[in-house]
């Protein structure tokens, strides 16, 4: 091996391998998928984001909440994610076809987003829980995102999205309210929007449910 | 000063004495003396600031509302900012003064313009600044590995490419008759990075691929920048120094030949395992599966091959700062390679995947295995460019003692604390409150941050030894170099050099 242009030329050949392996024939392969057109129902799925859950996603992405909590749902039978309640099916690719930028994690330092909008969880619960998580899930490790939120004196008037029944250290002082600004209504829209719910025929290709 | 020419002539003729082969090392290193200097000092300054970030983080993860008011220092921001500070500022700053230097020296070629170096340094450096400024700002791409905005990667990119291409610029003038198997790597690293860099960004940033294809290329980056980066460069740094060090050649040359190729060729396909279970067509994992299990021909021979080396001299190692933490560094890339083979097996994969193990293993890889063998390689070095000795063995042996125990509970601790996350998230039955997983993590999660104290000690004593040899005033009067302890008569020749 004492000629420059071998070793160039075989790491030249090994990444190409590689690439072309890896990412160009999965991109020529499926990266053009569409969307699922479904008669019965009449539009075609996953359906678009709404501007807010967009707006919601960017927040996602800014906080890095994607160190904690995956969007993917593993098989049934392949870890514990569908007996957790993660969902009732795997992830497939056409579930991601939406998403300009995909999300899909690798730690579960907290649980599974993929179906977060399906699990019974209202808005109230999620602003609250951004706020501190200690409220809703003590013994928690998620962080708090007070910059999230809104403390003001009350003029006139409550507002009427100001977040209700916080006691002990998390309540305002009196005369005082905490109100989700516009970056925590859209988290939180976004989450409530995350429900893959949608049966793909691709997405129980061995035997149906289990 | 002498005609480099006729000097290097002379070195070349096996009759020279050995004095005019030291003159020309000299020279050698003095033209690389600026960008090394520079890059080491950034680079400290990373893994300085990293440290910092590091800690900050791990405190996080059992002491939530700490720093929580602010939203620069959120965990998925500070955790973030942590990682780019050290494999960009730190890791590739250490490996570009390590990659010039050696290939100089292997070369036996001048670094040719090293004002040009010096400048694509800045460049770097400011690229980095900027990208990690960036991340805390809540600018981050959330792309793992790739999180550096895309106003600061163009800035990277151009950097990159000019260091690059001036290490293959000396390699081209090289006078040495012979390529050493550190500088096949250094070459092949040198390569892979860029369109590693640039094919992730495109396909990833300036026109996203669709879908889950993302997730592919991803991850082809992503475990790519550790195999055909960071791995080269650790592994060509090993070959280098072990042999010089202990003043013998390297054990086999078709081992060295067998453990390149192997590693090119299967290093380049394993990344699609960080995605088993995901929605991506299993083929394409499958595939990932199979080279990640192969990788063990490369781990298992270059493993053969420094200890064959080693063997016999494992004394050597009670008295070399530099073998010390490259041996280290080279034990921990076989068992975190083989921990990585095992982890790409579907039924551990099921386990481990999505919890701290993977952490642990991460840190394993680059720190364990990386960032000791670069600690050892500046050892050897510095002295080289400076002409002065470390001015401290004390603190070396803090620096060794603290990183070895600290990083070894880390990953010890991080691994048991990721199996029984593992374990807990798969079986609903038993544990269906996620919470009380979270909870149970709590312990492992202490061991970190005390873990993480103990490297941060290391690091401090290891900044400081730095320092101060930088702004001593007078060289010391023997070229005797610093050794924990003094060897034997005989064994002093072994180190020098």
């Amino acid at each position: 091996m004492n000629k420059g242009p071998l070793i160039f030329l075989g790491a030249f050949l090994t990444i190409l391998f590689s690439w072309t392996g890896i990412v160009l024939v999965n991109h020529l392969q499926w990266g053009r998928m569409q969307p699922y057109y479904d008669d019965v129902e009449g539009k075609a799925f996953p359906s678009p984001m709404s501007g807010i859950a967009k707006q919601g996603k960017q927040v996602y992405q800014e906080l890095g909440c994607i160190y904690c909590h995956t969007q993917q749902v593993r098989r049934p039978g392949f870890g514990g994610d569908t007996a957790r309640g993660w969902g009732d099916r795997q992830s497939v690719p056409r579930d991601y076809l939406q998403q300009d930028r995909v999300l899909l994690g690798t730690m579960r330092t907290g649980p599974d987003l993929m179906t977060v909008g399906a699990r019974p969880l209202t808005a109230d619960w999620h602003l609250k829980h951004l706020l501190d998580a200690q409220i809703t899930s003590p013994g928690s490790t998620m962080p708090p995102f007070p910059f999230l939120f809104e403390t003001r004196k009350i003029q006139g008037e409550p507002s009427a999205n100001a977040i209700q029944g916080l006691s002990g250290e998390h309540a305002p002082a009196p005369g005082f309210e905490i109100v989700p600004t516009a970056r925590a209504e859209a988290l939180v829209a976004y989450l409530l929007s995350l429900k893959h719910e949608y049966e793909y025929p691709e997405a129980r290709p061995v035997g149906g449910a289990q | 000063m002498s005609n480099p020419l006729s000097n290097l002539a002379a070195s070349l003729n096996p009759g020279t004495p050995v004095p005019v082969e030291r003159a020309i090392l000299r020279e050698i290193d003095e033209s690389t003396k600026a960008p090394a200097l520079f890059f080491l000092v950034s680079g400290i300054l990373w893994l300085l600031v990293g440290t910092v970030f590091a800690l900050i983080a791990s405190i996080k993860l059992h002491y939530p509302s700490f720093l929580g008011e602010s939203e620069w220092l959120t965990f998925g921001n500070i955790r973030t900012a942590h990682l780019q500070s050290v494999i960009f500022g730190w890791s590739t700053n250490a490996a570009f003064a390590v990659a010039l230097w050696l290939m100089a020296r292997l070369s036996r070629m001048r670094l040719r313009h090293p004002g040009i170096v010096l400048a694509a340094a800045c460049l770097w450096n400011l690229g980095v600044t900027i990208g990690v400024a960036g991340i805390l700002r809540g600018d981050s791409t959330s792309i793992e590995w790739l999180e550096i905005p895309t106003y600061a990667t163009p800035i990277l990119f151009v950097a990159y490419a000019l260091i690059g291409v001036w290490a293959i610029i000396t390699f081209r003038f090289r006078q040495s008759q012979h390529i050493y198997v550190s500088q096949w790597y250094l070459i092949a690293a040198l390569f892979w990075f860029p369109w590693l860099y640039s094919a992730a960004q495109i396909m990833l940033l300036f026109e996203p691929a669709r879908g889950t294809v993302q997730s592919l290329v991803n991850w082809w980056f992503a475990h790519n920048v550790l195999g055909l980066w960071f791995t080269p460069i650790g592994v060509a740094a090993a070959y280098y120094f072990i042999p010089k060090v202990l003043g013998r050649p390297i054990h086999s040359y078709y081992l060295s030949v067998l453990g390149f190729w192997s590693l090119a060729l299967f290093y380049n396909w394993a990344g699609v395992h960080h995605l088993i279970g995901g929605p991506v067509p299993a083929w394409v994992i499958s595939a990932g599966i199979v080279a990640s299990l192969m990788m063990v021909i490369p781990i298992v021979v270059t493993g053969i091959n420094h200890h064959a080396t080693m063997r016999g001299n494992w004394s050597a190692l009670k008295y070399s700062p530099t073998l010390r933490f490259i041996v280290f560094g080279a034990l921990n890339y076989s068992a975190s390679s083989l921990i990585g083979s095992t982890m790409a097996v579907r039924s551990v994969n099921e386990v481990t995947h999505f919890t701290h193990f993977t952490v642990a293993h991460a840190h394993h890889g680059m720190y364990a295995f990386f960032t000791m063998v670069m600690f050892g390689s500046i050892y050897f070095m510095l002295p080289r460019i400076l002409h002065r000795e470390w001015p401290s063995a004390s603190l070396i042996s803090v620096h060794f003692w603290a990183c070895a125990i600290g990083i070894t509970i880390y990953v010890v601790g991080m691994s048991i604390g990721g199996v029984i996350q593992g374990l807990q998230m798969n079986d609903a039955e038993n544990y269906p409150v996620f919470l009380d997983i979270v909870k149970s993590m709590n312990p492992w999660l202490h061991t970190r941050s005390v873990a993480g104290a103990i490297i941060t000690v290391g690091h401090i004593a290891f900044a400081v030894n730095f320092g101060w040899m930088l702004f001593k005033r007078s060289p010391d009067a023997a070229g005797a170099p610093t050794l924990f302890h003094a060897p034997p008569a005989m064994d002093a020749r072994s180190s020098a050099s």
